[in-house]
């Protein structure tokens, strides 16, 4: 590995974000956030809801700036949208006015590709992600989890170094939602790229990750790291009923329940 | 295929325990097919029950003829005016200066409405500037302007295209802006994500998650197009069915002035069904609404 190549993919370091409330206050998001991801690790975040996750990724993204510290991608300062970087959003974010391969092209002909080598590559992707034949469809006429798919090609074509994840299967049901961790590590294990997975199920966080991150309750720190050791390639599915993954869930919903009470405490009062 | 969901006979044989595949399809097809029959027979129903009380009220001197007329007459004077032109002139010709003071306006209206609704929908400081002029000069009648234009551009075009263009623009103009505010966050977020600049951003983002808004607009629109040309014509002008609607109301003509009407309806209605065959041309991504109309 070359010497540029050792810096850690995403760095936050003493990161903070503020947003203005409608009433002309400041409310504080994220505080003290520090957080780092080597390059090809898998990082799960997990935290109460409402707690500034979502506000972290728009921060790697280049979509939001910090109030306060600093985010590197690379090694390198965040300024702009950094084309290394792909996103999946928890809600749908696919063209309704475009089927299915309009959508995935969409990526390299926003940056310039030739149309030919676009879709030839949208229907190479298509193929990796089962959607073949389904070319010509529009997304209101794919299922929920075919349209995750869709949108897991749409974002894996741009080949990016670094994958942010927005409880991307939140709304899917328990067997889809299976089947796509499947789908997910294996185009990952074939990318290589840098992943941050925001998620609220822990489960999910464990078996997936190399890494899981738990926030405190708004304003959100890091409050512990826990390393998950489990061997891969893993079989998602199965691996629940993996002791080490029982003791490891455990130990880490202990850390993530007193924040979770934390933070419906606070919602309750302000209701 | 909405059609079928749009009828509730196709529900019900749709679940009709029992029956093949085929049996199935065929007897959704004749519901659907059935529920046309009915919504046509119904509104032709509707017409020739109007046309025949309102020929029996003149008739039977329930309404008086002099101010409200009876299709026979009305129906008549269509057919003359057809064949043998009116006293102006040939009907083809004041309904073709219409249409070319409606369609130019339009055009010209709704282009500016979209480009000034996407402009000031990008621009959050222009779009708070001018806002409230906008407010101020669309809250004028619009039929106010027609003699100030008139004495401005004189009795020809130039003055009609102008009213029309004036009723046309603020409501497209309105929906287009409107249209570019609702564009949805998360889409503008991934399209810039997946490398889109500004400008392809507004292309291939705002400006289709738009169009439905400003499609809304067009419609209605058209129909503004054409009250502009005729408010115009009625002041003053040469030619075009608002002259015709003057001319007949100086001679107590009530059959004259009806028979505008229908020429004017017969055109609106002509350009409703082609805007909204252009409408389902571009909105085929669009799911079918749950109840279809037409
Ligand atoms: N644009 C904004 N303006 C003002 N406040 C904001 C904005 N975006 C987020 N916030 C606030 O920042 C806090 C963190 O929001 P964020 O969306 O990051 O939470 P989250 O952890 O992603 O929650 P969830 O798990 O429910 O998605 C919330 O209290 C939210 O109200
Ligand atoms: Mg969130």
């Amino acid at each position: 590995m070359s010497d540029h190549a050792t810096s850690p993919a995403i760095e936050l370091i003493n990161v903070s974000r503020r947003f203005l409330t409608p009433d002309g206050k400041s409310m504080t998001a994220l505080r003290d956030f520090s957080m780092s991801v080597a390059r090809g690790e898998f990082a799960a975040v997990v935290g109460p809801t409402g707690c500034g996750k979502s506000t972290t990724l728009n921060l790697v993204t280049g979509l939001a700036r910090p109030s306060g510290g600093e985010v590197r991608v690379m090694g390198g300062p965040v300024s702009g949208i950094d084309p290394r970087i792909g996103f999946v959003f928890q809600t749908d974010a696919l063209f309704p006015w475009r089927n299915v391969i309009d959508n995935v092209v969409a990526g390299p002909m926003f940056r310039g590709q030739s149309r030919e080598a676009a879709y030839a590559k949208a229907r190479q992707w298509l193929a990796r992600v089962n959607l073949s034949g389904h070319e010509s469809k529009y997304p209101h006429q794919l299922s929920g989890g075919m349209r995750k798919r869709v949108a897991l090609a749409q974002t894996f074509i741009n080949e990016p170094e670094i994958l942010l994840m927005d409880e991307p299967f939140s709304a899917l049901d328990v067997q889809t939602r299976s089947l796509m961790h499947e789908e997910l590590l294996r185009l990952w294990s074939a990318q290589r790229a840098s992943v941050v997975f925001v998620t609220h199920d822990l489960e999910e966080a464990i078996a997936l990750a190399d890494k899981v991150y738990v926030l405190t309750a708004g304003p959100a720190t890091v409050k512990a790291v826990y390393q998950v050791d489990l061997p891969r390639p893993r079989v998602v599915a199965d691996i629940r009923y993996d002791p080490a993954f029982i003791d490891l869930s455990r130990r880490i919903w202990n850390d993530l329940r007193e924040e979770v009470q934390i933070g419906y405490q606070r919602s309750e009062q302000a209701a | 295929m909405s059609e079928i969901m749009a009828s509730p006979q196709a529900a019900k044989a749709v679940f009709a325990p029992g029956t093949s595949d085929r049996e199935i399809e065929a007897a959704a097809a004749r519901a659907a097919l059935n529920y046309r029959r009915r919504v046509t027979f119904w509104r032709w129903a509707i017409l020739v029950l109007f046309l025949a009380g309102w020929e029996a009220a003149s008739t039977y001197g329930v309404i008086d003829e002099f101010f409200y007329a009876r299709p026979s007459t009305i129906a008549m004077r269509l057919y003359d005016w057809i064949t043998e032109g009116t006293s102006e002139g040939p009907l083809w010709y004041h309904l073709w200066v219409t249409m070319e003071e409606a369609m130019i306006g339009f055009a010209v209206g709704a282009v500016a409405g979209v480009l000034v609704g996407i402009a000031l929908g990008r621009n959050r400081m222009a779009a708070d500037i001018f806002s409230i002029y906008i407010k101020v000069i669309n809250s004028i009648p619009r039929v106010v302007l027609a003699p100030i234009f008139i004495m401005i551009l004189g009795l020809g075009l130039a003055s009609k295209v102008a009213l029309a263009f004036v009723m046309v623009f603020f409501v497209v103009f309105s929906n287009a802006f409107q249209g570019v505010r609702e564009a949805d966050r998360a889409m503008i977020a991934n399209a810039q994500i997946l490398g889109a600049s500004q400008w392809q951003l507004t292309r291939s983002v705002i400006v289709p998650s738009a169009m439905s808004w400003i499609f809304a607009s067009l419609h209605v629109s058209f129909g503004f197009a054409i009250v502009g040309a005729i408010v115009g014509e009625f002041v003053g002008s040469r030619f075009g069915i608002g002259l015709l609607i003057n001319i007949a109301k100086g001679s107590f003509d009530s059959a004259g002035m009806y028979a505008a009407i229908v020429i004017i309806m017969v055109v609106a209605l002509a350009a409703e069904y082609v805007m909204t065959m252009i409408e389902n041309r571009l909105a085929k991504w669009r799911p079918a609404p749950l109840h279809e109309t037409n």
